[in-house]
């Protein structure tokens, strides 16, 4: 389906140019070879996978009919935003509106792009998604992937308007697994938003292995946005990867809500000279969640900046975890990185790992990081309380403060606000659940 | 109005106050001086309900109430301000919500219905005009990048939209200017009421000099060593506190 184009349904594969053939049978040989990473491999010293292996999920069934009935608790913005809807890994043309693109922008689904002109995406699909980190995803998704979404625009194209792409899996996904497969390839001074929404029509067990590369030409900007609100009993696992050349500017924010078990990987390189990225983003876990990021920020060309902002919110015996990695190559002099992650626990068995990493080759550098963990202070408590405002309200809203600038971060209004008003409801029950140290702090 | 009687509280284990004996009226301003480590401070946070102290021992009425048995919110609902002599940063959340919560969660106490967005924003123009301040500060973060003065006013403006009948304001003369000084005692003397009472708690006297108090007292070692009328603020601008602070070692 194009921009323009009416939808039409994914081809079968057997017709996929040779070069994605190859990247299929590549991939699954390496998820053959390495299968799921365990917890002895570094990069993954903090999550466990066994329980996806254990839980011996087959392809994802296609779903019931969706109607428009079933998206509206998960959309936001406006109405004439470029949407996409793929259902347990399936386009839905009749759910998805592509109009108001500008000439020369393709949009819309990947396998349908794969048939008619491959040539657009060969240099970025299965190319960029390296790390060895998330190799076994990687190759995971590469044998299994039916569809997912492409943005191409050509050099100069301008999409101001997020895209939102949401990935729902209804009931007929349990049991299942969906590999979505995304693909942005922005020309030089391109600009694109892109939101991806990853959301729950039934609770129970199943497994999202998504992989997004992206690649930034000279001067492009990529907004992209990650919505996690999978079921609570489910498996999420994510990996974007993206190269950027000179003077492109990346913006990433990461927010995770849902799961049983989350694991998201933000790669980037910075490969030209003056490209910029920022990486934010916000966890919230409750219960037994497991919510995990890996972050990579490469610096690998000089006068590149990098400034990355992860908050995380973690109440009952929610473990969060947080991996942030700056490399600066030797030829990456002037490179100027920050890098931050913050933790609030409400309660004493929430717990968080994190470790940010600088790893510096080049002498001539700006480069910081640090990690908090910690509980609400009791002085804004007792401020907020001097004030008249009784201990649990106060609480809600320290945490509430503690997080939001983050969000602000995102360019789009209406997403900062949609996800204002998730977080506002997850604290809201957090205040119900009459967790955290409200009673501890009064007393 | 509030009467307190042989107060002692420690923080940390140490003890700080050391019975504390004050009684003030409905109408009164008392001033409490001190030098630095008397316990001045201690003593306004401890009535307002601060965690980080203990009481020990005594008592404190206020308005025929336990007041020590409260909850620092409640305090507030019933009445109770302190200025504080740091006001708090809270990043993330603006004047305008701050204020509207802590207004709302008095008149919820008092059985009234909340003020919605729109006709608290009414209420706030009248009280802004008072520490002479636009609207666009309640946009900006609570004191989140405010000067000292604009925090020492932010806190005015807390107690005008709180309207206390109890203001305890802990050296808020520190840090401003002479102009941000009178725009600050202008403010709390606009919110006197027949019916309230101030105690305003100061190292130097020239706060005193705008909002003039009935009483004074001076604090040292966790004790009321001195009380008088307002001249005693001026002789203790002369003459120091060295003279009580020996007397009142000699005594202890």
């Amino acid at each position: 389906m194009t921009a323009t184009g009416t939808p039409v349904a994914p081809a079968p594969r057997a017709v996929e140019p040779g070069w994605v053939a190859q990247l299929r049978r590549e991939g699954a040989a390496r998820f053959e070879g390495l299968r799921l990473p365990t917890t002895r491999e570094e990069d993954w010293r903090f999550t466990d996978l066994s329980p996806i292996a254990r839980a011996e999920l087959g392809p994802a069934r296609a779903p019931g009919g969706l109607t428009e009935a079933d998206l509206a608790p998960f959309l936001f913005g406006h109405a004439e935003w470029p949407r996409l809807v793929f259902a347990n890994g399936r386009l839905q043309p009749a759910l998805s509106r592509l109009a108001g693109l500008p000439a020369g922008a393709r949009v819309g689904s990947l396998a349908e792009l794969l048939l008619d002109a491959p040539e657009l995406v060969e240099d970025t699909l299965g190319k960029l998604a390296v790390q060895p980190a998330a190799a076994a995803l990687v190759g995971q998704n590469a044998s299994a992937f039916i569809d997912g979404y492409a943005v191409v625009l050509p050099a100069g194209t301008v999409v101001d308007t997020p895209i939102h792409v949401l990935f729902v899996a209804d009931g007929r996904a349990l049991r299942g697994a969906v590999f979505p497969r995304n693909v942005v390839v922005l020309g030089a001074n391109a600009v694109a938003s892109v939101v991806e929404s990853y959301v729950a029509l039934a609770e129970g067990v199943a497994l999202t292995n998504t992989v997004t590369e992206a690649n930034l030409a000279a001067g492009a900007r990529f907004d992209h946005c990650k919505i996690q609100r999978e079921s609570v009993q489910s498996f999420h696992l994510a990996t974007l990867e993206v190269r950027q050349e000179r003077d492109s500017y990346l913006n990433s924010f990461s927010f995770a809500q849902g799961a049983a078990l989350s694991r998201t990987n933000i790669y980037t390189t910075l490969a030209g000279p003056g490209a910029h990225a920022t990486l934010y983003g916000l966890y919230l876990g409750e219960g037994r969640q497991h919510v995990d990021h890996q972050t990579r920020i490469e610096h690998a060309a000089p006068n590149c900046t990098s400034w990355e902002v992860y908050k995380g919110i973690l109440d009952g015996h929610a473990h969060g975890v947080f991996n942030g990695k700056v490399y600066v190559h030797p030829v990456a002099q002037k490179t100027d990185g920050k890098q931050t992650n913050k933790n609030l626990l409400l309660s004493e068995t929430a717990k968080v790992d994190t470790k940010p990493q600088l790893e510096i080759f080049a002498d001539d550098v700006k480069c910081t990081h640090g990690a908090t963990v910690g509980s609400l202070d009791a002085v804004p408590l007792f401020y907020c309380q001097s004030r008249g405002i009784p201990a649990a309200e106060a609480q809600t809203l320290l945490t509430y403060a503690f997080a939001a600038d983050v969000l602000e971060e995102i360019r789009s209004r209406p997403v900062v606000d949609h996800l204002e008003d998730l977080m506002r409801e997850w604290l809201m029950k957090a205040g119900q659940r009459g967790s955290g140290s409200a009673g501890k702090a009064t007393s | 109005m509030l009467e307190i009687k042989n107060l002692t509280a420690t923080a940390g284990g140490v003890e700080i106050l050391r019975g504390i004996t004050l009684t003030v009226n409905a109408g009164e301003v008392h001033a409490i001086m001190g030098p630095n480590g008397s316990g001045k401070s201690t003593l306004a946070q401890v009535l307002a309900g601060h965690p980080a102290y203990e009481v020990t021992g005594g008592s404190v009425t206020y308005k025929g109430q336990d007041l020590l048995d409260m909850e620092p919110e409640e305090r507030a609902q019933a009445g109770v301000f302190l200025a504080f002599q740091y006001p708090v940063e809270i990043p993330g959340v603006t004047n305008a919500y701050f204020l509207r919560a802590a207004y709302n969660a008095k008149r919820k106490a008092q059985g009234l219905e909340e003020l919605d967005p729109m006709d608290f924003l009414d209420l706030l123009e009248e009280k802004l005009k008072l520490v002479e301040w636009g609207p666009e500060i309640m946009s900006r973060a609570v004191n989140a990048g405010f000067s000292g003065g604009e925090k020492k006013r932010n806190e005015i403006l807390q107690m005008a939209v709180l309207e206390p009948s109890l203001a305890i304001l802990d050296e808020t003369d520190s840090g401003l200017d002479i102009d941000a000084l009178k725009i600050v005692a202008d403010g709390v003397n606009a919110l006197r009421r027949p019916d309230s009472a101030t105690i305003v708690v100061t190292h130097y006297q020239r706060l005193l000099n705008h909002i003039v108090p009935d009483q004074v007292h001076v604090l040292a070692g966790g004790r009321i060593v001195r009380s008088g009328g307002k001249e005693l603020a001026l002789e203790l601008e002369e003459r120091g506190y060295e003279w009580l602070t020996e007397a009142a070692g000699a005594v202890a």
